[in-house]
């Protein structure tokens, strides 16, 4: 917007039509006043409208004064105000009005509320490189040094954030108040401001010359990071690493090492944690010769830190700390001065410490090489993945392609196996979910046979999980493996199991037949489906459960593009007819849908017919149902690992209540609003199976 | 002189900084680390001081205090004192029982023999006395267990080596309660710095600790005049850090404890220091998400500042409004009830200055959807000082609320705050029969106008979008002329675009 308004309409454009003056000032501030909290916000969230019908001059002389009088509000408004004046420029006259805005901006940036304040000194540091070098020195430096030298911590704090962007623009003399202003901040009696002030001190030694670096900026990152609180103290270690990469290495060792050493020695966990945490930027900045003789050292401490959160901090970094080692030698080191602490950690009493080695500890294969892992980490792996904690074993399941690379998947399968089996039969389904989706991959490195043997009943077992996202991720595992496979296979052992399953007395069962057709017939190709799975589906459209009709119309819609128009005539119109004058609504809708997209089909010439006409008219007609959720929309989002469980849980229990809903097995009806009911069903409905 | 610590136990900030304790590994499977938490046994939880202990050195019981002559008391109680500054591993239940049990003997003796004997408490004792408390209770407390620790719900994590600190807490309880205790000695060595590191272990999660800790902080605060000022920043500094950045600290509620007696003590008129802190730290406490867990002690503080100074009346309830709560039903109902304890001594003067703002948002509480905020709202009328309020200004307070109470009558789904606004509507009937029929009135012309108004400002709206899409369309041929032929018309030109 504000782009748009910028130096290329300027003051001219608030001409255009007459009708424009019937917007004073008065008006849009009444707007901008409502005692409606709600209307104000949507006034200030549109605040480059109003700017825009008021043009530049009047913006400048007669909204920002109101504007910056009027600062007390909610922070919410407030927040919306910050947010608007970073991209104000424009609106005011370009570059050379910028100035104009530092005046709100500058209250906003000591309100008491952290997020208005962050985005007020955002918009600032935006707006300061619109302004000219002298416009700069004139105007917002010394807003700047009124914010450092303000009363409350609230101003001192957004000063923080403002060195960095003035101080290359600045000329000598300012600079050196900049710095000036900057030192008595670090040592600032509130701890809020030394926080603001450790956390922006990399910044602002990017920024500066090298001589200052050294003479100021080392002595600050020193005092700040033997700060009396810990909450300091962890930010200077942050410093650190931006401090250390400007530094040479006899300056590194002699200025900054001995602090940062005592940092990894610290009594307080959170900043060991901070140095763990950090691990890898340190290593880089600091360069090969000080890793070796300081940082394994520390790390050595560090993996067997008292706190299981620093170790496991740590052990998160064990791969790349190793990557980045020199090459030249590296392999010593690693199993010289890694290893044996890496050993004692797989037997470590936190199952986060465990689980954060096991989620790296694949990685170490291929640096190591074949003999080494074979002779060293295999036992560890091997120990992984017998662990009590399914976290752990799912975490070195998902990386075995690393170790597939150097010695084989093989070497592990023997303990591999009972590993897959526990964690596909574990009580949590997420866990099992979890699973699911490393087949394909297992299933590759380990190849058919084996996989026939030992891993394809456990694949059909899922298909009856009493979860959907677990019996939904079975459906998607299939087509996956039949993509690995290859046709035949799946004609010979998986299609013909997934077709008996459309005589199970359990509808959800025959539904998850049509859900597997759905995702298997475009893998599985035009002959398997039209001879093996269109007389099933066909066969369904006669089912008692009005759940399994309208999926029959879904499943039909799907598959029609698989199909030649011969069946689509002969054997798919009937069926879709006759659904569409079902005694039920959504099957009718359904069927309605599908009749209308199959037809498409049979009119088009044939030329075109590979085409999939599936496409968005129906899907977003899908989407607006509610019943339409049986399937598709959901899933992406379930894909999401870091979902909160409660809210998987519920959208679990969402498809098994709308399948329930219908279900005759199981009269539940759900209000699908109501989460608790849902929680409660999804536990009852899953299963008529007996 | 500074206090000298072993190294064992400089203690730093307890309270988090804002990163989460434990470091997600790379969750493949996403499930909750919560539900997983709960589902295994509890972590037996480290003190994070063993780790700079050296060797052990074998513990052997001494002679006890009563049995020696005056003479080598204090040589005697020197010596129990670097005994009990010997730390032990309560993780490890069976370890060293015999040490534990030598110490734990010292300690029981040294809290009898400073409680009761007078004359121990002599100068050269002191330093020796605060080295062992600082050893024992100084300490960077453990990550929390639990990242997302509620004290409402969660059980907190005990602390193991409480059968020791319990007694080291008692013995310095002691120590600061005894007749003998002189604090122009003892201020040598409670110093700032071991304030500071007292005030940080309120973020114990252990409720016993901070219970000693609220009592010591007390005590300390009563005899040392030279810190009093000192502790007052360091704790506005743990509330704002506790608001703004962590909204994580354990202690919360003592601390306010502890202040609701020091404003009691302030001397009038209240120092400009005093008042910011009111304003700037106790009212922004309000929008802290547990604050359920310290808002007895809260508004306690809020109340005992207004009865010092009535001036301050107007900052406080502009200061809740601002923060009261917009989504958490169950804080509307706290706000509520501190309002109402303010309300109470109230001066007549200030109410005046607040009743607009004030009763607009009793009101909106009265429609809320939620009938405990409507019921504590419609309550102040069961509050007789109130009420006589509301009846000296009622021509102020009724248009206020008239509108809303009218609607929610009409309109409310639980038949007690129908009922109950039917008192409310009466009382106004019967206080200014007038009054009432005139709002009555007018509150359908003042509907319609409402409607009018929302009208207007959807085509003001709307006209400034097309505006704003001619602009950038680049319709920019005329010249700035019209600008001149706005400022006449100002008030009345709504929304005729």
């Amino acid at each position: 917007m504000a782009g748009a308004a910028g130096p290329g309409t300027g003051p001219g454009a608030a001409g255009g039509n007459g009708d424009d003056s019937l917007y004073p000032i008065a008006v849009l501030i009444d707007e901008l006043r409502n005692e409606d909290v709600q209307l104000r916000l949507n006034s200030i969230k549109k605040l480059s409208t109003i700017a825009l019908a008021l043009g530049v001059e009047r913006t400048r002389t007669e909204l920002l004064p109101f504007l910056t009088d009027t600062i007390y509000d909610e922070d919410e408004v407030l927040l919306a105000l910050a947010e608007q004046l970073g991209n104000f420029t424009g609106l005011v006259g370009g570059p050379d009005f910028a100035h104009c805005l530092l005046p709100p901006l500058e209250s906003l940036a000591t309100v008491e509320e952290t997020v208005v304040r962050d985005k007020a000194v955002e918009s600032l540091r935006q707006i300061s490189q619109e302004h000219t070098p002298v416009a700069l020195e004139a105007h917002f430096v010394p807003l700047v040094k009124r914010l450092a030298g303000g009363d409350w911590f609230t101003s001192r704090t957004s000063a923080c954030g403002l060195f960095s962007v003035c101080y290359p623009r600045a000329s000598a003399g300012v600079r050196a108040e900049i710095r000036q202003h900057f030192r008595s901040l670090c040592s600032d009696d509130t701890p809020m401001v030394r926080r603001a002030a450790a956390s922006k001190l990399g910044e602002l030694a990017k920024v500066l010359e090298l001589d200052s670096v050294k003479s100021e900026i080392v002595p600050l990152f020193t005092s700040l990071a033997s700060d009396e609180q810990d909450s300091v103290r962890l930010l200077a270690v942050e410093a650190c690493v931006s401090i250390a990469q400007l530094l040479s290495q006899e300056d590194l060792e002699a200025l900054v090492m001995p602090t940062l050493r005592q940092a990894a020695e610290d009594k307080s966990w959170r900043v060991r944690y901070m140095v763990a945490d950090k691990f890898s930027e340190l290593q880089r900045a600091v360069g090969p010769k000080i890793t070796l003789s300081d940082l394994i050292p520390a790390f050595q401490n560090l993996l067997k830190d008292c706190e299981a959160e620093v170790r496991a901090a740590a052990a998160h970094k064990v791969r790349e700390l190793c990557e980045n080692l020199p090459t030249e030698g590296r392999e010593t080191i690693i199993m010289n001065q890694i290893l044996p602490y890496i050993k004692e950690l797989v037997s470590d009493t936190n199952q986060h410490v465990k689980s954060a080695l096991a989620s790296v500890i694949m990685g170490l294969s291929t640096i190591l090489g074949k003999e080494n892992t074979i002779e060293h980490l295999l036992p560890l792996f091997l120990a992984q993945l017998k662990d009590e904690c399914p976290e752990v074993r799912l975490n070195i399941i998902s990386n075995l392609d690393c170790v597939n690379e150097v010695i084989g998947i093989r070497q592990l399968s023997q303990s591999l196996l009972p590993a897959i089996v526990e964690l596909a039969e574990d009580a949590k389904w997420r866990v099992r979910l979890a699973i699911i989706e490393y087949m394909p991959l297992l299933a590759g490195q380990l190849g058919v046979e084996f996989f026939d043997e030992k891993l394809n009943s456990l694949c059909m077992a899922w298909l009856v999980d009493h979860v959907y996202a677990v019996r939904e991720a079975a459906t998607t595992n299939l087509m996956k493996l039949v993509q690995r496979f290859g046709t035949e296979w799946a004609q010979s052992t998986i299609v013909p199991r997934v077709l008996v399953m459309a005589n199970d007395p359990n509808y959800l069962h025959r539904m998850t037949t049509l859900f597997c057709i759905n995702a298997l017939s475009e893998a599985c190709g035009q002959e398997i489906t039209t001879k093996h799975m269109l007389p099933v589906v066909v066969k369904m459209a006669g089912d008692q459960v009005a759940n399994v009709r309208f999926n029959v119309a879904k499943s039909l819609q799907k598959i029609g593009p698989i199909l030649d128009t011969e069946a689509l005539r002969e054997e798919v119109k009937p069926v879709l007819q006759k659904l569409g004058q079902d005694e039920d609504v959504d099957v009718q809708y359904f069927a309605q849908e599908a009749i209308s997209v199959v037809a498409r089909r049979l009119h088009r010439p044939p030329g075109e017919a590979g085409v999939i006409p599936d496409a968005e008219g129906s899907e977003r007609g899908r989407a607006l149902r509610v019943r339409g959720r049986g399937q598709d929309p959901g899933r992406a989002h379930r894909k999401r690992a870091a979902r909160a469980a409660s809210e998987a849980a519920v959208e679990a229990a969402w498809f098994g209540g709308t399948d329930a809903a219908k279900g005759p097995a199981c009269q539940l009806r759900v209000n699908p609003r109501d989460a608790l009911a849902l929680l409660e069903i999804a536990d009852l409905v899953p299963f008529s199976r007996d | 002189m500074e206090t000298k610590l072993p190294p064992a136990s400089t203690p730093t900030s307890p309270s988090s900084p804002g990163l989460s304790p434990v470091p997600p590994p790379d969750k493949v499977d996403g499930f909750s680390r919560r539900s997983l938490r709960r589902a295994r046994p509890r972590r037996s939880h480290s003190s994070s001081q063993f780790r700079y202990q050296s060797n052990q050195q074998e513990l052997t019981p001494l002679p006890l205090l009563k049995d020696v002559p005056a003479s080598e008391l204090h040589e005697l109680l020197s010596r129990k004192l670097a005994q009990c500054g010997v730390m032990f591993d309560f993780l490890d239940c069976v370890a060293d029982l015999k040490g534990k049990e030598v110490k734990r003997a010292a300690l029981n003796e040294l809290v009898e023999c400073v409680g009761s004997t007078r004359g121990v408490l002599i100068e050269p004792v002191y330093p020796d006395i605060i080295r062992m408390i600082s050893v024992n209770i100084f300490r960077t407390l453990p990550p929390s267990e639990n990242p997302e620790f509620d004290p409402e719900e969660d059980e907190p994590n005990l602390e193991p080596s409480w059968p020791h600190l319990q007694l080291v807490y008692e013995f310095f309880l002691r120590f600061l309660e005894s007749p003998d205790f002189q604090p122009s000695v003892a201020k040598r060595y409670v110093d700032q710095k071991f304030v500071l590191m007292l005030l940080e272990l309120f973020d114990s999660e252990d409720p016993r600790e901070r219970e000693y800790l609220k009592t010591i902080l007390h005590r300390v605060y009563g005899k040392f005049l030279g810190l009093r000022a000192y502790i007052r920043k360091q704790c506005s500094h743990i509330f704002l850090r506790f608001i703004y950045e962590l909204e994580h600290f354990n202690g919360v509620a003592e601390l306010l404890e502890i202040l609701g007696s020091i404003i009691n003590g302030f001397a009038l008129p209240l120092k400009t220091e005093h008042k910011q802190f009111l304003v700037r730290v106790l009212i922004p406490l309000h929008s802290v998400k547990s604050l359920s867990v310290f808002h007895a002690q809260l508004a306690y503080c809020v109340v005992q500042f207004l009865e010092k100074d009535a001036t301050l009346t107007e900052h406080v309830i502009r200061g809740l409004l601002k923060y009261w709560p917009k989504t958490c039903t169950q804080k509307e109902v706290m706000f509520l009830g501190e309002m109402e304890e303010i309300l109470d001594v109230i001066e007549p003067s200030q109410f005046v200055k607040i009743q607009e703002p004030l009763f607009k948002q009793v009101a909106r509480c009265v429609s809320s959807p939620h009938f405990q905020v409507a019921e504590r709202a419609l309550y102040f009328w069961n509050n007789e000082y109130i009420l006589s309020l509301i009846e000296d200004n009622c021509h102020t307070v009724l248009p206020a609320v008239f509108g809303t109470l009218y609607r929610v009558s009409k309109e409310h789904w639980n038949q007690t705050i129908v009922s109950l606004i039917y008192n409310v509507l009466k009382t106004f009937m019967e206080m200014n029969g007038k009054l009432f029929d005139e709002l009555t009135a007018s509150y359908k012309l003042e509907k319609q106008q409402e409607q009018q108004k929302a009208r207007e400002r959807q085509e003001l709206w709307q006209g400034l979008e097309e505006l704003r899409l001619r602009r950038l369309q680049g319709t920019q041929g005329a010249k700035e002329a019209p600008l001149q032929r706005l400022t006449p018309q100002v008030a009345t030109s709504g929304g005729q675009s």
